[in-house]
């Protein structure tokens, strides 16, 4: 299906119904176009193409989790046209063969651009800057540099990331976490771990490296963005940082704007994480922060895990969790049902501001004729309990599993190319045709 | 009872009456042949991820007065030191015919998610789980005090109005937690002291009075003192400078025992360090508690197992 589409009387984010063209891979003027394929959009939200800037693919190296393929295929059937491929893949993206590796296979398969992210330091170990030119000049041309999973926690090798990254107009995501305040955590430090007897993680950890980069990013000039913020201390710090003309960007994940360190009782290690579910309170900061734009974007931190490594005792699981295909129904149920933000409002947190981070073209003018047609359909209306079948990975680690979601991706474009139609995420060799 | 995994989830009718069948479990180890048949036919395994010599004797001296077969797992030398993992260990031994798995395990929450996890169907009884609980021995020092202040009286009877006050490395007790959890459900007044690196974090909520300062606390004039151990490579994270400051300022030390009134019970779940947490004189004195918690800690683990096995109530 690459020929014209006409999606009939749709909702744009903003509020007004319009019908939808898209003629070789760009939307186009509804007026005079024939022979389309006519898509039913009425009750249906369109939303320009979905953007994550943070999401594990897994390959190369950990293919029993997650494949480029299989990612991105979960990335589709979430309504993403686009993902941020992490680098902490084995062997480490940390040089231009492996960036444009993966993001070939991205082009290959089509459900996506994925674009990857590169490392900071030479196999995320925190020692020595990796070719961060290199993988800026690629064909992956990476703009986004971060070692997430590891905080680069040394501060002058950070000061040096970021006048480098910021020579590319790049920038560095940091995975804010003190490494020393963490050793062994295992969950939100406070009263409930210390009866769970889990070792704690404490809000400071992530607090003072966010407080030392926003002052490291201001002395030298360089964008920064902060990788799942999760605590209410970290938004206060972020709002101070804004009011300073800092250019700090930063992004939480779905689950810190729905789940709370309660779910931990349980010791059903689905839930665990890092940076660690907290309490209420931050979850009530964040989404005031997301809906002020304190915070930029959401992002998913999608990550798969075998389920060996989850089937176990807490403190020996992974950390991590799915989250493509859910993250707009959470973010339907937590700020838009919630009435903290409209659909402009999730466009700009899952798209345009994302794009913009990461320098991704195309997504600074979605549904104008002659932008590339990168969009999906919602059905807000639909209620669904969330299940297996609703993961399109190769990981089941899901939070959500026979939990009650708002919202329902009826069809995404990529490119023009339908990867999810009539709900349906399409087989790779269409998609793969384009 | 279905399973043991936590005192937190004992009301107090379910404690008192495991501490009652405890009871008549002592009993039976005064009589000449100190043997119960009630278990003839039924297997226990104990699986020790942790190694543990006195909890694991305790629970298959206990088993076997109960005439049950006992079957042992521990990690040093084992398919878990190779690797395999809590699932297929459990099923492996529930696949031999298991109908109560006594697990000890590093992780906190390691028993419960095998209660949970659907892979066996046995019973388990949690033998401590990481720095979360360890409920038999909670139990047993629980039994300890009410022998030791109602005699041959205690059947039925709760622990009200008793001040028991914990000292040492409560952030990392599994013995504190259930302890506070279960005193706290009999009605005593428990009082936790250690310097603040060894508080867990949010302890402000639990409920216990918290001070640091030890000779505070012992001025009080509690009922009961208990003593935990500290563990050397504390030291090295920072929690306290050495052995000899730590000793000084919350060591239960010549000086200090001397100054406690004669009936306060003394207590240490063991192992003990003499001279760093507890003196020598303190430890084998007449107050001193230690072997009755050992005696004791047999009686309960038998009530555990029999009330596990047998699907009975307290």
């Amino acid at each position: 299906m690459t020929g014209s589409i006409l999606i009939t009387g749709a909702t744009l984010p903003d509020g007004t119904p319009r019908d939808i063209a898209v003629r070789d891979g760009v939307f186009v003027d509804a007026e005079g176009l024939v022979g389309a394929t006519v898509v039913d959009g009425a009750g249906l939200q369109a939303l320009p193409g979905l953007v994550d800037l943070h999401t594990h693919l897994r390959e190369p190296g950990f293919e029993q989790s997650e494949t480029v393929l299989t990612g991105s295929r979960a990335a589709a059937a979430g309504g993403f046209t686009a993902v941020h491929a992490m680098a902490n893949t084995s062997p480490v993206q940390d040089t231009a063969g492996v960036v444009e590796q993966v993001a070939s296979l991205g082009e290959q398969h089509g459900y996506v651009t994925v674009r990857p992210v590169g490392a900071v330091t030479i196999g995320l170990a925190g020692e020595r800057l990796s070719e961060i030119a290199a993988m800026a000049r690629s064909r992956a041309a990476v703009r986004v540099f971060s070692d997430d999973g590891k905080c680069v926690h040394d501060a002058l090798l950070m000061r040096r990331a970021l006048e480098y990254v910021a020579t590319f107009d790049g920038v560095v995501a940091q995975h804010a976490q003190e490494p020393r305040l963490t050793q062994g955590a295992q969950m939100n430090e406070g009263a409930l771990a210390s009866e769970l007897g889990l070792a704690g993680w404490p809000a400071v950890a992530e607090e003072a490296i966010i407080a030392r980069d926003v002052l490291l990013a201001d002395a030298v000039g360089a964008r920064l963005h902060i990788c799942h913020v999760s605590t209410a201390g970290s938004v206060d710090v972020v709002r101070w940082a804004k009011a300073r003309g800092i250019a700090v960007t930063a992004e939480v994940t779905p689950h810190h704007l729905l789940l709370t360190e309660d779910l931990a009782a349980s010791y059903d290690s689905r839930y665990k994480v890092n940076p660690p579910l907290r309490r209420s309170e931050d979850v009530d900061a964040l989404r005031a922060a997301l809906a002020d734009g304190t915070i930029d974007i959401v992002a998913t931190d999608h990550a798969p895990h075998p389920v060996e490594s989850k089937e176990t005792a807490w403190a020996e699981a992974s950390f991590g969790m799915v989250g493509l295909e859910s993250a707009l129904s959470v973010v339907q149920a937590a700020m838009v049902d919630t009435g903290l933000l409209d659909w402009n409002g999730v466009a700009r947190v899952l798209s345009s501001a994302p794009a913009a981070i990461g320098r991704l073209s195309g997504y600074e003018a979605p549904f104008t004729a002659g932008a590339p047609a990168h969009l999906t359909l919602v059905d807000p209306a639909a209620r669904r309990m969330f299940g297996v079948e609703h993961l399109h990975g190769r990981s089941a680690n899901s939070p959500y599993l026979g939990a009650e979601l708002p919202g329902r991706v009826v069809a995404t474009f990529h490119g023009g190319v339908a990867t999810v139609l009539d709900g349906v995420l399409r087989d790779p060799e269409e998609v793969a045709r384009g | 009872m279905r399973h043991l995994l936590s005192t937190r989830e004992l009301s107090r009718d379910e404690a008192v009456g495991i501490l009652d069948v405890a009871e008549d479990m002592a009993d039976v180890a005064r009589r000449a042949v100190p043997k119960l048949p009630t278990l003839q036919g039924r297997t226990v395994a104990n699986l020790f991820f942790e190694d543990s010599t006195r909890t694991r004797l305790s629970f298959e001296a206990a088993a076997k007065r109960l005439s049950a077969d006992v079957i042992t797992l521990s990690a040093k030398g084992s398919s878990v030191e190779k690797g395999e993992g809590l699932k297929d260990t459990a099923q492996t031994i529930a696949a031999m015919g298991v109908d109560a798995v006594v697990i000890r395990h590093g992780a906190s929450g390691a028993a419960r998610v095998l209660a949970d996890g659907g892979w066996i169907d046995a019973a388990v009884v949690n033998a401590g789980d990481g720095t979360h609980e360890h409920p038999t021995q909670g139990l047993l020092d629980a039994y300890t005090m009410r022998k030791a202040r109602h005699g041959e009286a205690s059947r039925g009877k709760d622990l009200d109005g008793l001040a028991v006050t914990i000292v040492g490395d409560i952030l990392h007790s599994r013995v504190a937690r259930s302890n506070l959890w279960l005193l706290k459900t009999l009605g005593a007044e428990v009082t936790l002291v250690a310097p603040a690196t060894l508080l867990p974090a949010g302890v402000g909520s639990w409920p216990a009075i918290v001070r640091h300062d030890l000779d505070d606390a012992l001025a009080a004039k509690p009922d009961v003192v208990m003593m935990l151990r500290i563990q050397a490579e504390r030291m090295h994270a920072a929690f306290f400078p050495n052995e000899r400051e730590y000793a000084r300022e919350w060591g239960l030390d010549d000086a200090r025992f001397g100054r406690l009134d004669p009936d306060t019970m003394v207590m240490h779940p063991g192992p003990m360090i003499r001279g760093l947490e507890i003196s020598a004189a303190a430890a084998d004195s007449a107050r001193s508690l230690v072997l009755d918690q050992v005696t004791n800690g047999v009686s309960i683990r038998m009530a555990v197992l029999y009330l596990v096995l047998s699907g009975g109530s307290a």
